[in-house]
């Protein structure tokens, strides 16, 4: 058994694009869910909006880099308003309901095959990243350290990525020490109580379901920045993922959803390099190679379980401030 | 990388799928052209197989795979002719790369509602360049000329539609009955569903019992599932005092568990439980109907019929209408709400079982993520009649499935499950009770 592969695989996913735009959406779910309260559970829907967002305006459109970057976002907005104006309204599970099926309603436009040209259908779309990487100022190469080497073009990708991840740190900490902040909290605590207080809660809502859904979408794009854009990434379980890494984390904080999405992809790479290698040694006799990766989510459904029951204030949260109200 | 694999999964067993949908709901169904020619292996021209050089292509319309269409293909003195396989491919074999080779896609050869776009051409001509198979695709339009008369098909798709509306309602009973008791939105119900038919397939080919003593036994072992559930996981948790939500996610966490599981076991792909395979019931006129679909039916209306007697005449179905009406009054005026919450789980864990079983035949196919392919229909189906009522549930299943089935009327059968999902959206804007619920529940 090779440790030292199954570490290096292991600690190059905190540097890896993907991990990056899993960071960004556990950021933005920590808007909806952490602070506002709101059960969205489109994650996926809102990253795969802004990946194909992105990418359709470059290779549908010829639009640059930065503003494809700018119309993924907004179709964000957008989405967040479809979704939130039937349901924000309601009761939270109506929203939990109506956010995943619209994202599967999102998945589904982008897998069939009467928008092939435009999506690729099951395919995904690729080669939208040239102007992308033509604007890398970095010399041409592959260098870094130890497990954390990359190409550079590769380089690009995580330095724009852990800036966005700064911004958005940044932004969401000064919006929760606002007072908007403590209105989204207290709408989170009791609705009622705020709404007795003259706020509008359905706009705040709304607002954060659009700021957080923004975010999400960010993290969709820094994906795309990095890899191929494809419908079946953007399936249910991947916001089953993002929720698992920002409940690890802690919900209602600033770092949690950053601590939780890279513990989250860590662990899942070491468990999906240590089992199999446990298997070829012997150790886990009734497992073959393949059934051990399955293991890996089983083990990730047991372990969101677990968070929830045990410990749902998460690794950096406060048992004063529980993210479960209602 | 895990992802890439279950996508791998994903395609290569959804293409058997897709062929006997679309066997169901396009070209096939309609014109019963489909079926002799998909027994008919494509590239067998007759001619030599072994020669080195070969011009193949891929039939679609609309995305789809056109079956049993006839290519030729002529030059350098040689004429070849093939029809298009299952999925649409087509090869014939040439003895030269020399010259200019003409092919033809035989028009006569195509199924009758296929349109001919703008510009199509049905010959091409190809020259090889340095590779020793050259490609050329012929890509036509979707059905918009129709011979079958609307409201044939109309009927036809109805048909199927109830079928999977009264199937549907089998799991979504279960969803609202267990939302109206407990307040939980259970995103495992679709592995109760999947497990259903796991059951069946384990006592028929595992344990080679008939199928008429194996889904009965799969229904009993759904129950189990469901007592097993309450006691293990739902009632601890009701006793710690866990909100709805937190509660929604350990489902939504136990319903990865256990799919995953299922994958562990059963592999990606798909298998098949017996007698499946029933022959077209003859004189229906347009509807299509097999000996499967008309006892999965039957079986579904007989067992709901039975529920609905349960729950409006027996003591424990009033008690589980007390619970669901308002837990507390409930339990004050002396009913046990714990023993009607652990009969919940049992029927509704049995229906869904019952209804993994004729879903394994309709779609058709045991997957281990079947269940969650229909989860979204379901709480569609809940939502839409009124989430917590049972009759609503029924109701909302019913126009659920009838919707997903002739809506492919008008859209791709890869998005029938859309209109289903928006219509879901809009039914929130205008009646977010739903049809058959009251307005105190939305709040």
């Amino acid at each position: 058994m090779d440790f030292v592969q199954i570490l290096s695989n292991t600690l190059a996913q905190i540097l890896a694009p993907t991990t990056l735009g899993f960071v960004l959406a556990a950021i933005g779910l920590s808007v909806h869910f952490g602070f506002a309260g709101l059960l969205n559970m489109g994650v996926a829907g809102f990253m795969a909006i802004g990946a194909y967002g992105f990418a359709i305006s470059i290779l549908s459109f010829g639009v640059s880099w930065p503003l494809a970057v700018l119309i993924g976002l907004v179709a964000a907005v957008l989405f967040a308003l479809v979704m939130g104006i039937p349901t924000l309204r309601l009761r939270g599970d109506y929203l939990a309901i109506v956010t995943i099926a619209a994202a599967e309603v999102v998945r589904l436009l982008f897998l069939t095959s009467a928008f092939r040209n435009q999506t690729g259908s099951a395919d995904g779309l690729s080669g939208f990243q040239a102007g992308f990487r033509a604007s890398n100022p970095l010399p041409p190469g592959k260098w870094g350290f130890g497990p954390w080497t990359y190409q550079s073009d590769q380089w690009w990708v995580i330095i724009v990525g852990t800036i966005t991840i700064a911004i958005a740190l940044v932004v969401v900490w000064m919006l929760m020490r606002s007072p908007w902040g403590r209105v989204i909290r207290g709408i989170r605590e009791d609705e009622d109580a705020v709404r007795s207080l003259g706020k509008n809660v359905y706009a705040f809502k709304m607002q954060a379901l659009i700021v957080g859904g923004v975010i999400i979408a960010a993290g969709g794009i820094i994906t795309a920045m990095g890899t191929n854009v494809n419908p079946n990434v953007y399936v249910t379980s991947q916001t089953f993922y993002v929720w698992t890494a920002l409940l690890l984390g802690g919900a209602a904080t600033i770092f949690g959803p950053v601590l939780g999405a890279i513990l989250f992809w860590m662990v899942r790479a070491f468990l999906s390099s240590l089992l199999p290698a446990l298997v070829k040694i012997g150790w886990l006799p009734f497992l073959s190679a393949e059934q051990s990766q399955m293991l890996v989510f089983v083990l990730v459904g047991v372990a969101l379980m677990l968070l929830v029951i045990f410990r749902p204030q998460g690794l950096l949260g406060s048992k004063k401030e529980l993210t479960f109200v209602r | 990388m895990a992802i890439t694999r279950e996508s791998r999964a994903d395609r290569t067993t959804s293409r058997p799928i897709a062929a006997v949908i679309a066997g169901l709901f396009a070209v096939a169904l309609l014109f019963g052209l489909a079926a002799p020619a998909a027994a008919d292996t494509g590239g067998d021209t007759g001619d030599p197989a072994d020669y080195p050089y070969a011009i193949a292509g891929n039939v679609r319309a609309a995305g789809d795979p056109i079956v049993g269409a006839v290519i030729t293909v002529t030059g350098e003195g040689f004429t070849g002719e093939t029809t298009s396989a299952e999925n649409g491919s087509w090869r014939v074999p040439v003895p030269a790369k020399e010259g200019v080779w003409h092919i033809e896609l035989v028009q006569a050869s195509l199924p009758a509602e296929v349109a001919v776009p703008d510009g199509f051409s049905f010959t091409q001509e190809v020259e090889f360049g340095a590779t020793n198979t050259v490609t050329r695709n012929f890509t036509l339009g979707a059905a918009e000329r129709q011979t079958v008369s609307f409201w044939d098909q109309f009927l036809s798709r109805a048909v199927n539609g109830l079928n999977f509306g009264l199937m549907l309602a089998l799991a979504a009973i279960g969803v609202s009955l267990v939302y109206g008791t407990t307040g939980l939105s259970n995103f495992a119900h679709g592995e109760m569903v999947t497990f259903g038919a796991l059951a069946a397939l384990l006592f028929t080919s595992s344990l080679t019992m008939s199928i008429w003593i194996a889904i009965p036994l799969a229904v009993v072992a759904s129950a189990l599932l469901g007592l097993g559930m309450d006691a293990g996981i739902w009632r601890p948790l009701r006793r710690k005092g866990i909100g709805t939500v937190p509660l929604m996610i350990v489902s939504i966490g136990l319903s990865l568990a256990l799919r995953y599981g299922y994958q562990m076991f059963i592999g990606g792909r798909t298998q098949q439980l017996p007698g499946g395979a029933t022959g077209a019931i003859p004189g229906l006129g347009p509807i299509r109907l097999t000996m499967t679909d008309v006892i999965s039916m039957a079986v579904s209306i007989v067992v709901i019929v039975i529920f609905a007697w349960w729950l409006m005449r027996t003591r424990i179905g009033r008690a589980t209408r007390a619970v669901s009406d308002n837990p507390s009054l409930a339990a004050a005026s002396g009913i046990d709400v714990d023993a009607v919450v652990r009969v919940v789980w049992i029927v509704s864990a049995a229906l869904a079982g019952l209804s993994g079983v004729l879903w394994a035949y309709f779609r058709p196919g045991i997957k281990w993520d079947m269940g969650t392919s229909v989860l979204l229909l379901i709480f569609a189906a809940v939502v839409l009649g009124g989430l917590g009522t049972a009759f609503g549930a029924l109701v909302g299943s019913i126009i659920v499935g009838l919707l997903v089935e002739v809506s492919t009327l008008w859209i791709p059968s890869d998005l029938k499950y859309v209109g289903a999902l928006v219509v879901l959206i809009v039914i929130l804007l205008f009646r977010p009770q739903g049809i058959l619920g009251r307005r105190e529940r939305v709040g």
